[in-house]
């Protein structure tokens, strides 16, 4: 075993267990913000998998797009929406774990059997390396045109809808007491405080 | 055009090998010494910039400055350096001691790993990976999570609301900056570092991208300041409203790493500005030239290690002219209120940077002589 494997492996069986552990992490610890930084630590690992695979454009898209924007997004929810109120103990807490223990297992299993039942065909195509960034561009802009056409214009609708939802003058009623909202509050216009006093 | 120029680790390498020992192991062994090279380069950076800081906001104020210690204050800095490094070391009782520890160390490794794709000479840089700037991009997108967990974990009003600020400016800038790159990135046809340098070679200073991107030019500047949270964009640490931000719990070396990664970033973006815009470590007049006017070869060993140096020197020059101008920035200008910072990132730079991508693309379309076809 020459040097570059080994190195290869070690950092192999480091990422997945980054991957794992922390994946249980997230979905087994009780305090949501510990859970969401572990979720960014899987994220890199995954992305540094990516890199063992030698496609370092998807490991530093991964990087960008899941730890750098999702993940922070996560985060503002939870420290943006940071209300303390005591939750209501559930009835049959042990039943509900058990069942949904169950059925991951179950889930796990069918994946299991999946992994070793596929023939897979082994060793790949090689590794197109540095390459890979032009040969995606040209997939994108090729055949894969209509999937990559139809994402941006799911985007575009998801930030019309949050835009709309964020300026609330648009909406002439207050959504959840169906009175009639007040306008002058809503949109309150931003002019600096000393400014305001001298006109006074 | 493009000379070979020194391979330090092939040379290295070779007498490694001419010693007995297998390329394996001499790339193992010279692995280590540009990384260790690279973290000496960044520290002294930051001492260096930290007494220009010094020195310049004295000078702005019509002061002295520091004096006794070393020449000029020279050894300043490391005095600086030691005090915090002595300093004890202190964690709140309410804090979540494990973020409140994490946050400034994921807040400093992104900086310091994109020292990776600096180049300083056609071979001198750790490693030419493909994805070269995009990565620095990706890198510095991991800081805002650090910044986020050291506000939370402080268990401080002032520091959730800094680290806040802090991730929701640098979103809002780095999407300006990474259009502004793509802008070069389309000009060079290449991510790599080092190629977009080598595009701008032809013509000493005529050819370098700030005479064809201006605009792209400022964006990139005004989003770099932001990112560093250099005034007049320090919105994160304004000591009137925040005492300082997510850095108010922090003591001893906590603290001096989130100073430490400020610093680094700040010669970090001063030498991606001059690798971009300014030529890289390309001489305003071309060496190719002044070598075959002088009638040397570009390839005698002599000529290469001069070129070399001058590479060197001609990075480091470009950055710190930029260090200054930052500098004085700091001293000169009164700080942006938050819903300014958000305005000129989301409604000016941000439509600015995409009407320089579309103009960027129509003239490279138009002039592929000039715009890189």
């Amino acid at each position: 075993m020459t040097i570059a494997t080994t190195t290869e492996l070690i950092c192999f069986l480091v990422l997945s267990a980054v991957v794992v552990f922390g994946a249980l992490g997230v979905v087994l610890l009780s305090n949501i913000v510990y859970s969401a930084f572990l979720l960014g630590g899987v994220f890199t690992a995954v992305a540094g998998l990516y890199l063992l695979l030698n496609a370092s454009f998807v490991a530093a898209a991964q990087i960008l797009v899941y730890v750098g924007a999702i993940n922070v997004l996560i985060l503002f929810a939870i420290m943006l929406v940071n209300k303390r109120e005591d939750l209501k103990a559930i009835a049959n807490l042990g039943v509900r774990r058990a069942v949904s223990g169950g059925v991951c297992l179950g889930l796990f299993a069918l994946l299991v059997r999946v992994v070793v039942t596929t023939p897979w065909n082994l060793p790949g195509p090689p590794a197109v390396g540095e390459e890979a960034t032009a040969r995606i561009g040209e997939h994108l802009f090729t055949d894969y045109l209509l999937p990559f056409e139809l994402a941006s214009v799911l985007l575009l609708m998801a930030m019309i809808g949050a835009i709309v939802l964020a300026r609330r003058d648009v909406l002439a009623k207050d959504v959840v007491t169906g009175e009639t909202a007040d306008q002058a509050l809503i949109e309150k216009a931003r002019t600096p405080l000393l400014l305001e006093r001298r006109s006074s | 055009m493009v000379s070979p120029g020194l391979d330090l680790e092939l040379s290295f390498s070779q007498a490694l090998q001419g010693l007995g020992l297998s390329p394996e192991a001499a790339r193992l062994l010279w692995l280590p010494l540009p990384m260790l090279l690279v973290l000496v380069a960044a520290v002294v950076g930051v001492l260096v910039s930290v007494w220009l800081e010094r020195k310049i906001s004295a000078a702005v104020q019509q002061r002295i400055g520091p004096q006794y210690a070393g020449a000029l204050g020279i050894l300043q800095p490391l005095a600086d350096g030691l005090k915090l490094l002595v300093k004890e070391d202190i964690i709140p009782a309410r804090a979540d001691s494990i973020l409140f520890t994490l946050g400034p160390i994921l807040v400093v490794i992104p900086v310091i790993v994109s020292w990776l794709i600096i180049p300083f000479g056609q071979n001198l840089l750790i490693s030419n990976v493909g994805v070269g700037i995009f990565l620095w991009i990706a890198f510095s997108s991991i800081q805002p999570i650090g910044l986020l967990m050291s506000g939370y974990a402080s268990n401080n009003k002032y520091s959730l609301l800094g680290g806040l600020r802090a991730a929701a400016q640098s979103i809002s800038y780095e999407i300006p900056l990474a259009l502004a790159v793509l802008a070069i990135v389309m000009m060079s046809n290449s991510l790599s570092t080092v190629d977009i340098v080598n595009q701008q070679t032809g013509a000493g200073i005529l050819s370098w991208n700030i005479w064809r991107q201006p605009v792209g030019f400022l964006i990139f500047w005004i989003c770099a300041l932001a990112e560093c949270e250099r005034l007049p964009f320090d919105l994160p640490e304004a000591e009137e409203e925040l005492v300082a931000g997510y850095q108010t719990e922090y003591a001893g070396m906590k603290f001096a790493l989130f100073y430490l990664a400020g610093y680094i970033n700040l010669v970090l973006s001063a030498v991606l500005v001059s690798v971009l815009y300014l030529g890289g470590w390309g001489f305003p007049i071309p060496v190719e030239w002044l070598a075959g006017w002088l009638g040397q070869p570009i390839d005698a060993p002599v000529v290469q290690v001069i070129t070399g140096s001058v590479g060197i020197v001609m990075t480091v020059l470009k950055a710190y002219l930029l260090v200054f101008v930052a500098i004085l920035l700091r001293w000169t200008t009164p700080r942006v209120r938050i819903d300014q910072l958000l305005d000129l990132g989301w409604k000016f730079l941000l439509p600015l940077s995409l009407v320089n991508l579309l103009v960027t693309a129509a003239l490279k379309l138009a002039f592929p002589v000039a715009f890189g076809g």
